[in-house]
C-alpha cells in the first residue's frame, strides 16, 4: 500500500486508499491532477469517482436506515454495486428474499412454540428485525404496529399480537382497504377495541371511533372535521356481528388464540348514512367509503412521511398544523388515487423522490432503531444464543414496549423518545456494542479500516463516520473526536493500540447526539 | 399536616405481579378463609396477629415490629371501579389515575412537575431499576432511572479509569450547547448534560455513605440501601421509587415457597432501610408506600393464586398514624366480585392522603379527581 503525502498551503494531507486512486504513474502524469478535487477543509483528496461512491453509499446508508434498521459498510456496497432503484424495488418486493428459517429457531428457543408472554414475543421481533433479509417488510410490520396499535395489556393470549404483526407483513405494503378489512377482522383488534361487545341495538362505538380518528381519517384536515359523531355511530352499527369465537380454555393444554367469526344474527341490517352516503353498509363498505375520502390519502400520506422521511408534529396536533412538507404529501396523495390505494407504490415514489433523499437525519431514531440498527451494525445475534430476552428489553428501556404501546394512540415519536434516563440507556448501549471489538461487525471495521493504513486522526475519524452509516458531526463535534483519537500519539496498524484507537472512536460517535438521528 | 421543617420525601416501592392480599395481611378468624384456602394457606398458629381476625404472614416479622410501633398503616381492600386483572393495564392505572381511559402521564411525574417545576434539580425525582415506570413519566419531567447506583453513569462500559475520564471529557465538550443547531439538538444536549450531572452527582453518594445496617443481596433490600445513600447524601431528592423484580409477585404455582421468601426479602428490606435512616436521624421527613397492581383470587388453584382484584397497601414512617384502615373485604360467597375481594378502598384516596397531608399540594389535578382521604399521617 502506498502512502502519498501532498503539501496543500503549508499543511499536510493524505490520500487514502491509492489503491483506488491510481498508480503511481498515474499521479505522476498531470492529467490526472486534473480530475483530483482538494477540499481543503477536510484536508483530503478525492478523485471524482471516490466522491461519488462516498455519495452513493451515504445515500445507500440513508436508504437502509429508513427502509430497514441500517447496515453494514459491506452490504451498502454490494448495494451500491446494484443500484439504487434496484435496491429500492428488492426492498419492495420480499418475497423475492428467503424468510427466516423459524423451524429451527423454534427449536433452540422452545418458549416460541407457545409464544404467551410478552417478553417471549419481544425476543422473536427482535431477532426477526435483526436477522430478516427482508427488511422493508419488517419495517413496514413496525410501521403499521405504531399506528393501528393493539397492545398486549389487553390481550388474552400474547400470540394474539404476534398473529396480528403477521398480518402486517403480509398485508402491510398492499392496498390501504385490504390492511383496513384485516384489521377490521384481527382477533387481537376485535377484542382491544371491544367489537365483540358491539351489538346490534347496542352498539360500543370504540372500534367505530378510533377506526375513523386513529387508524384512517384523522379528526380533521386544514382546519374542517373529517367525520361527526355519528358517523362514529353509524361505523360501529355497520361493523356490528363482527367478532371472536371463544377461545379454547386455557387447561390443560395452554393457550389458544380465538378467530374472527362473522354472526349475521347480530349484525344491524337497518340502512345506515356514512360519511354522506346512504344504504344498507356492512363493514366493508364502510372501509371503501373511508379509503376514497380526502382525509384518507392525507392520513395515510402524512404517516408516511413522518416514519420515513422527517419528524413531524405529533398527530394529535395535525389537524390544525399543515404538513411540513405540502409538496411531498401532495406527490403522496396523488400517487394514493393513482395506484388505488396501494401503500407499495406511494413507497415506491417516497424512496426514488429528492424530498426524501435530501432529509438525511430528520427523524430521531426510536428505540428499536437504535437497538436494531446497532446489532445490525455490529453483526451479533445472528444466531440463537442466549441473551436475546435480555437484549430485547433494552427497547423497552429505551421507552418502547414493543406489542405493548400506551395507548391506542401508539407512541409519541421524534424529541420524545427522548429523556435523561432514555438518553443514557441509548447512548451506553450502543457504546458498550462498539467498544465490543470481538463483535464481528467491530472486528470488520478495525480490519477494513487497518488494511487501509489510515493513521491520522482526522481520516480515522472520517473512516470510522463512514463505517458506521456516514453519519455527518457537527465540525466541533468531529474536531472534538479528531482531538481525542490524536491524543496518544501515532498508532501504528496491526498493533492493539491501533483496534484500541478505532474502537474508542466508534464508542464516542456513537454517543454522539447525531447518531440519535436516522 | 406535618411539621417535620425538611421537605418532606416520598419513598415508593412497587410490588410488581400482584400480591396475594390474603396470605399477607391473614384473615385468620374467617373460616371462609381455609375453606377457600385449601392448599395455599396460611396456618392459623403461624400468622402474626394483630388482632382476633387478621395478622401478618409469618415471613414479615419485621415489618410487624415496625407495626407494633404504631409506625405503619395497612390499607385493606384497595382496588378501583371495574378491577382490570391485567398487570399491565392494572399497574397503568395505579401508575395514571385514568381508570376509564389510557394515560401516558403519571401521577408522580404531575408531582414531580409541581415541586420543581422548573427543573432546578435533575435529581428531584431518581427512580433504582431498568426503564422509567410509568408512574414517574411525564413531558418534560427528568427523572434519573438507575440500574446500578455503583456503576450508574454516561458511558459506563469504557474500560480503564483514564480512558473513561478522557471519554466523558470529550462527551460533556460534545454536548455542550452551542449555537446554530436545532431545537432537537439543543434539547438532545441539554438531556445529555442533565444526565451528566445528574450521574456526577449520583456517584458521591456511595462514597459519602457509612452504616451499620447491611441489607440482603436480593434486588429489592440492594435498591432499599440505593435509596437511603441517595436519601442521606442530601441531594434535594423528593420521590425515590423502586420496584421488585419483574412480575416477583405473579405467583400462580409454587406460591407457598415463592412468597415466603418474598415476603422474608421484602420485609427485611424495609425494615433495613428504615433502621438505616434512624440511624441517620434521617427518617423523620420520609414516607414509604408499598403497593401492588391487584390481589388475588380467593380460591387457590392447587398450587397458587390467579389473578384477582383488591389488594393490600402499606405505609410506613415516622409521622404515620399506625393501624389497620378501610374493612377488610368479605370472604362471603354474595360479596364477592367474580371471585375475588370486593375493593371498598380507593386507591386515589391514599395518593390523595399522600399529597395533601404529607408534600402539602393540591390533589385533585394530581389524581383526577377528588378521593375521601384516611388520616394516614
Amino acid at each position: 500500500m502506498l502512502r502519498v503525502i501532498v503539501r496543500i498551503s503549508g499543511s499536510f494531507s493524505v490520500i487514502r486508499r491509492v489503491g483506488t486512486i491510481g498508480t503511481p504513474r498515474d499521479l505522476a502524469s498531470p492529467g490526472f491532477w486534473q480530475n483530483v478535487n482538494v477540499e481543503s477543509h477536510e484536508k483530503y483528496l478525492y478523485t471524482e469517482g471516490e466522491r461519488m461512491a462516498e455519495q452513493d453509499i451515504a445515500l445507500m446508508a440513508h436508504l437502509m436506515r429508513r427502509a430497514g434498521f441500517g447496515s453494514t459498510y459491506e452490504e451498502l456496497e454490494r448495494r451500491v454495486s446494484a443500484g439504487y432503484e434496484a435496491t429500492v424495488d428488492e426492498l419492495l418486493n420480499p418475497e423475492g428474499q428467503p424468510d427466516l428459517d423459524m423451524d429451527i429457531l423454534e427449536r433452540h428457543f422452545i418458549d416460541w412454540r407457545d409464544m404467551n408472554a410478552l417478553e417471549v414475543n419481544q425476543a422473536y421481533w427482535t431477532y426477526r428485525m435483526i436477522n430478516t433479509q427482508r427488511p422493508l417488510q419488517e419495517k413496514v410490520a413496525l410501521f403499521w404496529h405504531g399506528i393501528l396499535c393493539t397492545g398486549n395489556s389487553k390481550c388474552e393470549h400474547g400470540r394474539q399480537v404476534q398473529l396480528q404483526l403477521d398480518m402486517f407483513r403480509e398485508l402491510g405494503m398492499k392496498t390501504f382497504p385490504e390492511i383496513l378489512r384485516g384489521l377490521a377482522r384481527d382477533p387481537a383488534m376485535v377484542f382491544y377495541l371491544d367489537n365483540c361487545m358491539s351489538h346490534k341495538g347496542a352498539i360500543n362505538e370504540n372500534w367505530g371511533r378510533e377506526l375513523l380518528e386513529l387508524f384512517s381519517l384523522g379528526v380533521g384536515m386544514d382546519d374542517e372535521a373529517n367525520y361527526s359523531e355519528d358517523d362514529v355511530k353509524e361505523a360501529a352499527r355497520a361493523f356490528t356481528g363482527w367478532t371472536i369465537t371463544n377461545p379454547i380454555p386455557r387447561y390443560p393444554y395452554g393457550r389458544y388464540e380465538s378467530n374472527f367469526i362473522y354472526n349475521p344474527y347480530d349484525h344491524d341490517e337497518e340502512e345506515k348514512t356514512f360519511l354522506g352516503e346512504t344504504g344498507n353498509f356492512n363493514g366493508d363498505e364502510i372501509i371503501d367509503i373511508i379509503c376514497k375520502q380526502p382525509s384518507a390519502a392525507r392520513f395515510v400520506a402524512r404517516h408516511l412521511y413522518n416514519f420515513f422521511v422527517a419528524d413531524e408534529a405529533e398527530v394529535p396536533a395535525w389537524q390544525r398544523t399543515a404538513p411540513r412538507d405540502p409538496e411531498a404529501i401532495k406527490l403522496l396523495e396523488e400517487e394514493y388515487y393513482r395506484s388505488g390505494y396501494n401503500i407499495g407504490a406511494m413507497l415506491k415514489v417516497l424512496f426514488n423522490s429528492d424530498f426524501f433523499k435530501n432529509a438525511r437525519f430528520e427523524k430521531v431514531k426510536s428505540p428499536t432503531e437504535v437497538v436494531i440498527g446497532t446489532m445490525r451494525l455490529v453483526r451479533d445475534f445472528t444466531e440463537p444464543k442466549l441473551g436475546l430476552h435480555p437484549l430485547a428489553n433494552t427497547i423497552r428501556y429505551m421507552g418502547q414496549d414493543l406489542m405493548n404501546p400506551p395507548t391506542v394512540e401508539g407512541w409519541h415519536t421524534g424529541k420524545e423518545w427522548i429523556d435523561s434516563g432514555t438518553l443514557v440507556e441509548r447512548i451506553n448501549f450502543a457504546a458498550d456494542q462498539l467498544g465490543n471489538i470481538g463483535l464481528p461487525g467491530v472486528k470488520d471495521i478495525v480490519s477494513r479500516i487497518e488494511s487501509e493504513q489510515i493513521t491520522n486522526p482526522e481520516g480515522l475519524v472520517d473512516r470510522c463516520l463512514e463505517m458506521v452509516g456516514s453519519y455527518q458531526l457537527a465540525d466541533e463535534t468531529r474536531g472534538q473526536l479528531v482531538e481525542h483519537a490524536g491524543k496518544g500519539g501515532s498508532v501504528t496498524p496491526g498493533t492493539q493500540e491501533y483496534s484500541q484507537c478505532i474502537s474508542e472512536v466508534l464508542q464516542l460517535i456513537v454517543a454522539t447526539q447525531e447518531y440519535q438521528f436516522a | 399536616m406535618t411539621s417535620t421543617k425538611k421537605d418532606p420525601v416520598l419513598v415508593v416501592l412497587q410490588l410488581s405481579g400482584g400480591n396475594d392480599a390474603l396470605n399477607t395481611v391473614v384473615p385468620h378468624g374467617d373460616p371462609r378463609y381455609y375453606d377457600n384456602r385449601p392448599n395455599v394457606r396460611v396456618p392459623e398458629d403461624q400468622v402474626l396477629k394483630i388482632d382476633d381476625n387478621v395478622g401478618l404472614n409469618p415471613n414479615m416479622g419485621p415489618m410487624k415490629k415496625i407495626y407494633d410501633e404504631g409506625k405503619m398503616a395497612i390499607i385493606q381492600g384497595v382496588g378501583y371501579p371495574n378491577p382490570n386483572r391485567s398487570h399491565f393495564r392494572s399497574m397503568d392505572i395505579w401508575h395514571t389515575c385514568e381508570p376509564d381511559t389510557q394515560g401516558t402521564e403519571g401521577w408522580l411525574g404531575r408531582t414531580i412537575k409541581e415541586i420543581d417545576p422548573n427543573k432546578e434539580n435533575v435529581l428531584t425525582a431518581v427512580n433504582f431499576g431498568r426503564g422509567l415506570p410509568r408512574a414517574l413519566a411525564a413531558p418534560g419531567v427528568p427523572v434519573a432511572s438507575v440500574g446500578n447506583l455503583a456503576t450508574y453513569g454516561v458511558l459506563t462500559g469504557i474500560e480503564g479509569e483514564d480512558q473513561r475520564a478522557d471519554a466523558l471529557d470529550v462527551f460533556s465538550r460534545i454536548y455542550s450547547p452551542t449555537l446554530g443547531r436545532s431545537m432537537v439538538v439543543d434539547y438532545l444536549s441539554q438531556t445529555g448534560m442533565d444526565a451528566l450531572k445528574g450521574a456526577d452527582i449520583l456517584s458521591t453518594a456511595p462514597e459519602s455513605y457509612s452504616s451499620t445496617v447491611e441489607y440482603g443481596s436480593d434486588v429489592v433490600g440492594q435498591y432499599m440501601k440505593n435509596i437511603a445513600q441517595v436519601h442521606l447524601a442530601g441531594f434535594g431528592t423528593r420521590i425515590l421509587y423502586t420496584t421488585a423484580p419483574y412480575n416477583s409477585f405473579d405467583t400462580h404455582a409454587g406460591e407457598l415457597a415463592a412468597h415466603a421468601k418474598l415476603w422474608t426479602d421484602t420485609s427485611n428490606a424495609i425494615s433495613d432501610f428504615y433502621d438505616d435512616l434512624r440511624e441517620h436521624n434521617a427518617s423523620d421527613n420520609v414516607l414509604l408506600l408499598v403497593f401492588t397492581e391487584f390481589g388475588r383470587r380467593v380460591h387457590d388453584n392447587g398450587s397458587g393464586t390467579d389473578h384477582g382484584s383488591g389488594g393490600m397497601a402499606f405505609l410506613i414512617g415516622d409521622h404515620v398514624n399506625g393501624g389497620l384502615y378501610g374493612e377488610y373485604p368479605s370472604l362471603e360467597e354474595s360479596k364477592l366480585l367474580e371471585g375475588d375481594l370486593h375493593f371498598n378502598n380507593d386507591f386515589r384516596g391514599i395518593y390523595t392522603s399522600i399529597i395533601e397531608d404529607w408534600m402539602n399540594m393540591d390533589a385533585k389535578p394530581i389524581v383526577n379527581g377528588g378521593f375521601e382521604k384516611f388520616a394516614l399521617v
